[in-house]
Parts: C-alpha cells; sequence; structure tokens
C-alpha cells in the first residue's frame, strides 16, 4: 500500500495542473453540497424553533383578572393538541421589551407597562393544531386579539422543502458532473501513462499494483475538495457569524454546533471517497486494459 | 529448460511461427537470427506470455506457461528480464528509479531495493549515472540501464529483442560484452539480432528463423 500511495504521490506531482483542475471541480461540487446541507439545517433548526414556540398568542384586555387567566388556561390544558402555555404579565412584557430594545433608549422612554397587554402564549403539538386552538380563544370574551404565526411555520416549511429538493438536485447533477470529470483526468492519465503501464505489465506488476495509484489519485481529488470546502465554509460561517445572526434572530443556529461540523466534514470525506473511488474505477475499468 | 514442442502462431492469415521445436538448456547463450518478420519476436513474445501460440506447448522448467492463469502471470514474468531494442526506459526516472522499477513491483522494501540498484548499476558501469534522467544518457548508457532492470530481480532468463539495433558498433559490443557477462553468472540468454559480426564473433549457439520456420540451429554457429 505505501508503494501506492508513493506511486500516486508521484502521479499527482507530474501532472499539477491536472491534479487541480480536478481538486477544484470537487471543491465546487462539495462547496454546492456543503453550502445545501448547511442551509437545511439552519432551516430545519429555524422550523423548529418556531414550532417549539408559543404559536398562538392570545392577548387580553384590559381588566382581566387572574382568575380569569387561569380559567383559559385550565382549559386549554384539556386539551390534547396544545402542549404547553405560559402567562405574560404586562410586567414581563415590558421586560422582554425593554430586553429586545436595550439598545435604543428612546424606544424604551416611551413605553410603560401599561400600555402593554398581557398574553398567553401557547405551544401546540403541529402547525396544524394552530387554528383550532386559535379559534376557541377567540371566542373568549377577555381576549382582545389573537395572533397565528401560522404563515411563518408554512413559508418555512415549504422553504425548508424548496433547499431539500433544489439543493438535491443540483448537488445530484454536481455528483455526477464530477465523477466524469474524474473519469476523464484519471482516463487520460493513464493513456498518457500507457508506456509505462506496459513495461510495468512485462516486469511482473500485477494488476492492482498498476490500478490501486489510479484509483487512490481519484479518491485523493475527491478529499482533497471536500476538505478545502470544509475548511472554507467553516472559516466562512465563523467570520460572517455576527452578520448572519442578524438575520436568523432567535434561532438558535450559530454558533454551528462543532459536532455538526465534524459529522458534515466525515459524510464529505465518505462521499469524496465515493466520487472519486467511483470515477477513477471507471477510468481504470474502462481504459486500462491488463 | 525452455522447451518448445510444435509450437505455431498465427495472426489471421499470417504465419508468424510454423511448428516449431526446440530446447533451450539452463546458462545456454542463444543467437535468434532471421530476417525482419522472420518470427524472431513472437518467439520472444510467446515466452513472456505475451502472446499466446494457436498451437504447441512452451514449457519453463516444469511449467507449462500456455496453461498458467491470468493471475500467475505477473509472478512468471518476475522471472524473465527483458531487454529491448528502443531501451523502453520511462523517461520522468532517473537512471535509479528505472532500475528500482522491478524491485518495486516485486515489492521489495526501500532499504533491498538501495541496496541492490546500487551494486547493479556498479555491475554494469553506471552507478555515477544514476541520478540521469534517459534523456540525459548516450545509447549505450541507456541499454546499460535497461539491462540493469533486466538483471536486477536476478531473473532465471534474460530476453533481449535486438538489444543492439539502436547502437554504433563500438557501444554494441560493450552491451553484448555485459550480456556475455551476465550469462556466465549462469543466467540464461535469448538474444534476437541482425548483427552478423556480433553473433560470429561470440561463438555461441545460433537459431535462424525464416518465415516462422527453424531453419537451423547450431551450436557455436554463424550467421551467415
Amino acid at each position: 500500500m505505501n508503494r501506492a500511495i508513493e506511486f500516486t504521490r508521484r502521479n499527482i506531482r507530474r501532472t499539477p495542473f491536472q491534479a487541480l483542475a480536478a481538486s477544484m471541480v470537487m471543491f465546487l461540487t462539495f462547496l454546492a453540497l456543503q453550502i445545501f446541507v448547511i442551509m437545511a439545517a439552519g432551516s430545519q433548526e429555524a422550523l423548529r424553533y418556531f414550532e417549539s414556540k408559543p404559536q398562538v398568542i392570545a392577548f387580553f384586555k384590559e381588566g382581566t383578572t387572574n382568575q380569569d387567566v387561569s380559567l383559559i388556561e385550565t382549559a386549554l390544558h384539556q386539551e390534547t393538541r396544545v402542549t404547553s402555555t405560559q402567562f405574560v404579565s404586562k410586567e414581563a412584557a415590558l421586560e422582554i421589551y425593554r430586553e429586545r430594545n436595550k439598545n435604543d433608549p428612546a424606544l424604551l422612554e416611551l413605553v410603560t407597562a401599561n400600555i402593554l397587554p398581557a398574553s398567553l402564549e401557547i405551544s401546540t403539538q403541529t402547525p396544524q393544531d394552530l387554528q383550532p386552538i386559535a379559534e376557541i380563544l377567540k371566542r373568549e370574551p377577555v381576549i382582545s386579539e389573537v395572533i397565528v404565526p401560522q404563515d411563518v411555520v408554512q413559508t418555512l416549511t415549504s422553504f425548508t422543502k424548496v433547499i431539500r429538493v433544489t439543493g438535491g438536485t443540483i448537488v445530484g447533477f454536481l455528483m455526477v458532473f464530477a465523477t466524469l470529470v474524474i473519469l476523464m483526468i484519471i482516463g487520460f492519465k493513464i493513456r498518457l501513462k500507457r508506456n509505462e503501464i506496459e513495461i510495468m505489465r512485462l516486469l511482473g506488476a500485477s494488476p492492482n499494483f498498476i490500478r490501486t495509484p489510479f484509483i487512490l489519485e481519484g479518491i485523493f481529488y475527491g478529499v482533497t475538495g471536500a476538505i478545502l470546502t470544509w475548511a472554507i465554509t467553516y472559516a466562512g460561517l465563523w467570520y460572517f457569524q455576527p452578520f448572519l445572526q442578524g438575520y436568523i434572530g432567535e434561532v438558535k443556529f450559530l454558533p454551528v454546533n462543532p459536532l455538526f461540523m465534524m459529522a458534515l466534514l466525515g459524510g464529505s470525506l465518505i462521499l469524496a471517497c465515493f466520487v472519486g473511488g467511483i470515477g477513477s474505477f471507471a477510468a481504470v475499468r474502462r481504459y486500462l486494459k491488463i | 529448460m525452455i522447451l518448445f514442442e510444435n509450437v505455431s502462431k498465427k495472426f489471421g492469415a499470417t504465419i508468424a511461427l510454423d511448428d516449431i521445436t526446440l530446447e533451450v538448456k539452463q546458462g545456454e547463450f542463444v543467437f535468434i537470427v532471421g530476417p525482419s518478420g522472420a518470427g524472431k519476436s513472437s518467439l520472444l513474445k510467446i515466452l513472456t506470455r505475451e502472446i499466446l501460440p494457436s498451437d504447441g506447448k512452451i514449457k519453463l522448467g516444469n511449467v507449462d506457461i500456455t496453461k498458467i492463469k491470468t493471475s500467475e502471470i505477473p509472478q512468471f514474468r518476475r522471472k524473465i528480464g527483458m531487454v529491448f531494442q528502443d531501451f523502453k526506459l520511462l523517461d520522468d526516472r532517473t537512471v535509479f528509479e528505472n532500475v528500482a522499477l522491478t524491485l518495486e513491483v516485486q515489492g521489495k522494501s526501500d532499504e533491498e531495493i538501495s541496496k541492490l540498484v546500487e551494486h547493479t548499476l556498479k555491475l554494469v558501469e553506471i552507478w555515477d549515472k544514476k541520478n540521469l534522467f534517459p534523456r540525459q544518457l548516450s545509447g549505450g548508457e541507456a541499454q546499460r540501464t535497461a539491462i540493469a532492470r533486466a538483471i536486477v530481480g536476478k531473473p532465471d532468463i534474460v530476453l533481449a529483442d535486438e538489444p543492439t539495433g539502436d547502437l554504433d558498433p563500438k557501444t554494441a559490443w560493450g552491451v553484448i560484452q555485459l550480456l556475455n557477462e551476465i550469462n556466465s553468472w549462469g543466467t540464461t540468454v535469448l538474444m534476437s539480432t541482425h548483427n552478423q559480426e556480433i553473433v560470429n564473433s561470440l561463438k555461441r549457439r545460433v537459431i535462424k528463423i525464416k518465415a516462422g520456420k527453424i531453419i537451423s540451429d547450431t551450436k557455436e554457429g554463424k550467421y551467415e
């Protein structure tokens, strides 16, 4: 195996531009893959966030007593579709408001607890349960307004689906493209080295001795592309984290979990070995007749 | 050691070898002579299992080489060293690396390779050229490198297919003396050639082939 690695190293070193071209194609393929995976994971996380957050918010009228709130909460707890409820008093609402607008003193000056309504945040089992619960709440005389952020969840669900389908299609296409590029490059190298192959054959080299460096070369290009992409993606996520955080708000996705990034690297490496291996193996089968 | 029994080889309608029967003993030096297209190269290619005969048996020791499995061919070829008219050296490797290739394909360790290549290059007197590439060598040096590559694995047989064809007479003599020396260690040498002067001077066994047939086989023969 050491000898095969040495031969692979020599093959790559002696044709640096082909090696660069193959690695760049793999880099682009894995860049697309990793970006789509991160986007899919991010949107999934956002979806989970919105699904786990109180999705129906009922605002109480002025003068609502604690007893009114308790009655509504008790009634809701008997609903199997409701997973939890949380009462937010006027004071608590003011705290939340202050926390969210702590960098804007002008907004803080104008607001007191009196102008903020008390509310009840209700989580449901599924997004489909939101509307029926909202309807129940709307019938309550002490409730002034009910907000159902169902459209956010629906948009996110569609967005996640689009990312998965589009990403899957583009990545699938790029994988096939990368495999063909590896096949062509390794095939070209086999043709370029036919004298060497012929000499090795006559010297008593086994077919595996001749084939293995070509297959390892294909895998090398895949692995190089995957590692390079991963490093750049990770660095990019880290560098742009403050900027991205502004977009995703309270969704807990950044900083990206290192375990997620390790899994992404592991998955990319497996896929890289597969794509590089398949491309070079196909080239060996097609062009290397021993 | 080598036994051809009624060996024929046809390429379509062309008959390359026609009912060849011959025996070569261990340690012999045999010239195979004849005009171009006589079948000399086919004979050597059959011996290395590059091609299979259309008919007949070829034995190397006790092994019928027409019957060895494809997977056994690499192992079999390691018993044979080959020297070609056009040297067949790898242009992107140094003299040392070209010779080392024989041992690399055999799976020898780096240490062993270094020792054996050094020994062989000193033997063929090109140790001082070890770091040069083939394009930097003269014809004689290139052929010595090819011979070193052929013998470094200590083969039982050396097959030389017109090894002096591209060399001037003086350099050709140097190569022949080297092959003669290799033969003196007990290695069987089969050499195809057109060079009358060399054949006649060396006074070794000469097998003359014409149109695929052996037309003479003489000890200490001549090529006229």
